[in-house]
């Protein structure tokens, strides 16, 4: 008998996948496009697997990232918190094909804490006296109104990382961290797509953001597209 | 004359108080920021930024530095980075100071409707309702009425509310106004606007 913390590392992109099954929970690590797992989200579509729910707060932008999965119609079910301008989502959404489930960013983040952490319901001020109410509990605690939230599980997360070491620990960079340290600890199994990887020892202990713990596979990526959404500037004085 | 966008940006900066951490919506209270003296405020950005600074210098742009408008942006020194959930718990745990928020309509008790209009498009909450329910104080940063101008100031909110008597003071192009148990407050009129014009343009009395 082994555990599912020894030979992490893997080769490639298909191998990382290779486990995936149709009807899968699978949460996707980005804010917009910024911290994509962009290697594993091709990868997703080139394995074949359908009928999924995708937990992500976006569900893609502008035609890349995630919407190559809408576009691949490999989805059923999507659970974010915005759509914005992502047309590929509103005209799934509009004929029924996707099923969208929208939830308040910070609920949304804190259901999958909560199922990372071990608990499976958590009262929060968020949404009360809004649509967010509707077949929730509600419950006064010290004289102010709050909601009850169930946390939220997948069957795998697919994240981004600037850096790992072999057992899987990370450290993110800047903003592309958002989701994706608390997806790692809400599924059961967590791909990890890094810049680059580094060996045992190479990130100093207080330095890591996600501790291995939570990563299961880790597969080194070095080139990526890392498009920008809105490039704003100001000019040089 | 009314205030410019400008001069409404300019005066929702003279609601932050200093050494304040601060929420700026997406659109108008983004302007806010050129108007906030330096190291004035610390700027939050809810998908995981403290200390966020200006747009970049052209040629600097990373693309994994971006406030919650996915639009590059720059982190100060002392600014600092994190996961949503941190972020959202300074949120919902009352830790920013100020959320300015942008808006469709707000109600005469402070009701706030600022994520969809319906029969319209879903855009989705994104950190809308965390933010409202959430920051100490809600400041509401729009226009007065809307483009086919109906009061956006309304007795009860008729598009789907974002959060419940949230919002203390709305800043227009018209006025500033508090939102209090009795209603509407006038506190301040832009110049050379009266209140009569104020009170035409207000859909529930105003004090």
């Amino acid at each position: 008998m082994t555990g599912r913390h020894h030979h992490k590392v893997v080769a490639s992109i298909e191998a990382a996948l290779a486990d995936l099954r149709d009807g899968m929970t699978i949460m996707v690590g980005g804010f917009g496009l910024t911290g994509n797992p962009e290697a594993l989200i091709h990868g997703v579509v080139a394995r074949g697997v359908k009928d999924l729910t995708l937990v992500s707060n976006n569900a893609g932008s502008m035609g890349k990232g995630l919407a190559l999965w809408l576009r691949a119609g490999i989805i059923r079910k999507v659970i974010c918190s915005y759509l914005g301008t992502n047309e590929d989502l509103h005209t799934r959404m509009a004929s029924g094909e996707v099923l969208v489930e929208v939830t308040p960013q910070g609920t949304l983040v804190e259901r999958m804490r909560a199922a990372g952490a071990g608990i499976p319901a958590f009262y929060t001020p968020t949404g009360v006296g809004t649509v967010v109410e509707q077949g929730k509990e509600v419950r006064e605690l010290d004289g102010r109104t709050y909601l009850l939230e169930r946390a939220l599980h997948g069957d795998v997360a697919l994240i981004r990382a600037a850096k790992a070491d072999p057992f899987g620990n990370l450290r993110f960079y800047r903003t592309s961290r958002n989701f994706s340290p608390i997806m790692a600890t809400a599924a059961r199994t967590t791909i990890a797509e890094v810049d680059a990887l580094v060996p045992l020892g190479g990130l100093d202990p207080d330095d890591v953001h996600l501790p291995g713990v939570h990563v299961h596979r880790v597969v080194e990526v070095r080139e990526h597209e890392n498009p920008f959404e809105f490039k704003t500037t100001r000019k040089r004085p | 004359m009314t205030f410019s966008k400008e001069q409404m940006a300019r005066r929702a900066a003279a609601e932050i108080p200093a050494g304040s951490i601060v929420n700026l919506g997406i659109g108008l209270p983004t302007l806010v920021a050129d108007y906030l003296p330096e190291g004035h405020a610390w700027l939050h950005s809810e998908n995981g930024l403290l200390g966020m600074g200006p747009f970049p210098y052209e040629g600097d742009e990373d693309p994994q530095i971006i406030n919650a408008g996915k639009q590059t942006v720059t982190v100060l020194p002392g600014g600092s980075t994190f996961d949503s959930a941190a972020s959202f718990a300074m949120i919902r745990g009352g830790h920013v100071d100020v959320a300015l928020l942008g808006a469709m309509q707000v109600s005469a008790r402070g009701d706030l409707a600022n994520w969809a209009v319906p029969g319209g498009k879903v855009m989705g909450i994104g950190g809308a309702m965390d933010l409202a329910s959430g920051c100490r104080r809600c400041l509401v940063l729009m226009t007065h009425s809307t483009k086919d101008g109906e009061p956006k100031l309304v007795a009860e909110c008729t598009y789907p509310l974002t959060a419940r008597g949230v919002v203390s003071r709305v800043i227009t192009d018209l006025a500033v106004i508090d939102c209090t148990p009795d209603g509407f407050v006038v506190v301040e009129l832009a110049p050379g606007v009266t209140r009569d014009q104020v009170a035409a343009a207000t859909g529930s009395p105003i004090r």
